[in-house]
């Protein structure tokens, strides 16, 4: 049985590219479109690692990253932050509140792929 | 050119009264040759010195020493600002204006133009940095690309790929080209129209400024009570902007409410009765005293007996209105002095400052100003409560002379006042003028 991924975007297609990729590897592939009530997902689903879009709609990821780091289950989840923000400060905020890896977007499937099986572990 | 010059003005006075150098140098305690030296523009001269010169000669000692001569040195002064070799020539700048002019004034137009293109690349960083509409722009045209590479590289990269989902990319592929399409063009007719926006007036302040000074601060369209605002903006060329026109029409509509509170044959009428006492004038028709300060500064100057400035300031301190008044500098970028009584206003709401003020300049200038902050707009009891404190800047009345006055600056940069407990940077002048 595979592992799971909660994917957090807000881009239709984006979502369905990366669902496509990580799902012909094996992963379970779960979603959520906005910020709203994503961190209660991340909570319900406890998945082996996180994929989340800063720029979302009704909620920054930063503040949902923020949210996971405080929580007592949920803080030792491993996050890829994806962002189309590829600036310094991003970069340094994203790190300052506890993401595993940050990548900006455009990205290649193939280095989302290698992080997500690396973040996962053996 | 050079008869513009403190030195020259003082020969030529001198000769009018067909004083000998000997004794005006006797007149006034020196020697006639530091006296030739400075009417030849090579010693500078301020102070208690040019004071008795001019009662010598029988002139004010403004008349000696303003105009042409004070712009330009002030703009010496602001061009050397923050350039090390340039300051500590300082001493010598009466020398170099008065023996190259032509020069002189070059470096002075370079260096307002150079402030101008600095603050032009500011505005654009700031657009760059914190402009929503750019930034969402942006994070949609990333977003399309993104999806575009990671969809395009699935059908690429997959070889053993289903027929309905390499379908199914397609088509996502081609919906993301056709947002890609439209989204690169919004943001490149965004970027056009905000390219025009600096424009060569700088801010929309800026050119809300000239639209204004160009029209000498009055409007008798508005006057007469039946003016087309929009038809007065649209003819100032120098309104380029969106955000200049916007404003302009704020200023304009804020104007024409004032012309009909206060109608200009009865408020002259009252500020040649009365003088141009805005406590009393606010008093005779009922009107607040800061509606007052900007209709004297938008009397005709003949029609006012007298010239007037006025500065205004939010909350911040930020000048948002500045009317120049001859021999009293306003900041062109950056924070004023903070003595000034608008900010003393600005701190003591509803207290009505009246103040006599020595300008740092050579020679020392005074005003008369009166400053008052007061609530603007009504925002009920629950909105923020949005102050505005402005300055009406009067020529300093006759005797003043002799009165308390309060010292101030232009701006720190810029100010040889030494040892001010207001000081909030060095001054390029620390070793005075």
């Amino acid at each position: 049985m595979g592992r799971d991924v909660l994917l957090i975007e807000d881009e239709p297609n984006i979502i369905e590219a990366i669902r496509f990729v990580l799902s012909r590897d094996g992963w379970n592939v779960q979603t959520h479109s906005d910020g709203r009530g994503a961190y209660d997902r991340v909570v319900d689903l406890r998945p082996d690692v996180v994929i989340l879009d800063v720029m979302l709609p009704e909620r920054s990821g930063f503040d949902i990253l923020r949210d996971i780091r405080a929580g007592k289950e949920t803080a030792a989840l491993p996050v890829l932050v994806l962002t189309a923000k590829g600036q310094s400060k991003d970069r340094e905020m994203a790190e300052s509140l506890g993401a595993s890896r940050f990548m900006t977007k455009p990205f290649s499937n193939n280095e989302v792929l290698a992080t997500v099986r690396d973040l996962a572990g053996p | 050119m050079r008869g513009g010059l403190t030195g020259t003005r003082i020969r030529e006075r001198r000769m009018m009264a067909g004083l000998r150098q000997a004794e005006l140098a006797a007149a006034v305690g020196i020697s006639p040759s530091y006296l030739n030296l400075i009417e030849h523009n090579r010693r500078r001269i301020g102070g208690k010195l040019l004071v008795d010169i001019a009662r010598r000669l029988d002139v004010e000692a403004s008349a000696l020493a303003e105009g042409a001569e004070v712009a330009l040195l002030q703009g010496l002064r602001e061009a050397a600002a923050g350039h090390e070799a340039a300051s500590a020539d300082l001493p010598r700048i009466e020398e170099f204006a008065g023996r190259f002019p032509g020069w002189a004034q070059l470096v002075v137009d370079q260096g307002r133009r150079l402030a101008e293109l600095e603050r032009t690349v500011e505005l654009l960083s700031d657009r760059m940095a914190h402009d929503p509409s750019l930034s969402a722009s942006l994070h949609e045209v990333l977003s399309v690309v993104t999806a575009i590479r990671a969809t395009a590289a699935i059908l690429a990269e997959t070889k053993d790929i289903d027929p309905g989902w390499q379908a199914r990319f397609h088509r996502n592929i081609h919906d993301d080209s056709r947002r890609l399409a439209e989204g690169t063009k919004a943001l490149v007719t965004y970027l056009d129209d905000s390219t025009d926006a600096p424009d060569r007036q700088g801010t929309p302040q800026e050119e809300v400024e000239a639209f204004l000074k160009a029209r000498g601060y009055h409007f008798p369209e508005l006057e007469a009570g039946h003016a087309d605002i929009g038809a007065l903006i649209a003819s100032g060329a120098e309104l380029s902007s969106a955000p200049a026109r916007e404003l302009a029409r704020r200023f304009l509509e804020r104007y024409a409410h004032d012309a009909a509170s206060l109608p200009l044959e009865a408020f002259a009428a009252a500020v040649s009765e009365t003088g141009p006492e805005p406590g009393h004038l606010a008093h005779r028709f009922g009107v607040d005293p800061l509606m007052v300060f900007r209709r004297l500064a938008s009397l005709p100057e003949a029609r006012m007996g007298t010239p007037a400035g006025l500065v205004l300031c939010d909350g911040s301190g930020t000048l948002t209105f500045r009317k120049p008044l001859a021999g009293f500098a306003l900041p062109r970028f950056g924070a004023a002095c903070p003595l000034w009584p608008l900010y003393r206003a600005l701190t003591h709401p509803m207290d009505r400052v009246r103040l006599v003020v020595e300008q740092a300049s050579r020679p020392p200038q005074r005003f008369l100003t009166y400053a008052l902050c007061q609530p603007v707009g009504m925002q009920g009891f629950s909105g923020p409560q949005v102050v505005e404190a402005a300055m009406l800047i009067l020529p300093a009345p006759r005797g003043a002379e002799d009165a308390e006055a309060t010292p101030i600056g232009t701006s720190c940069r810029v100010c040889p006042r030494r040892d001010c407990a207001a000081r909030r940077e060095p001054s390029i002048l620390a070793d005075g003028f």
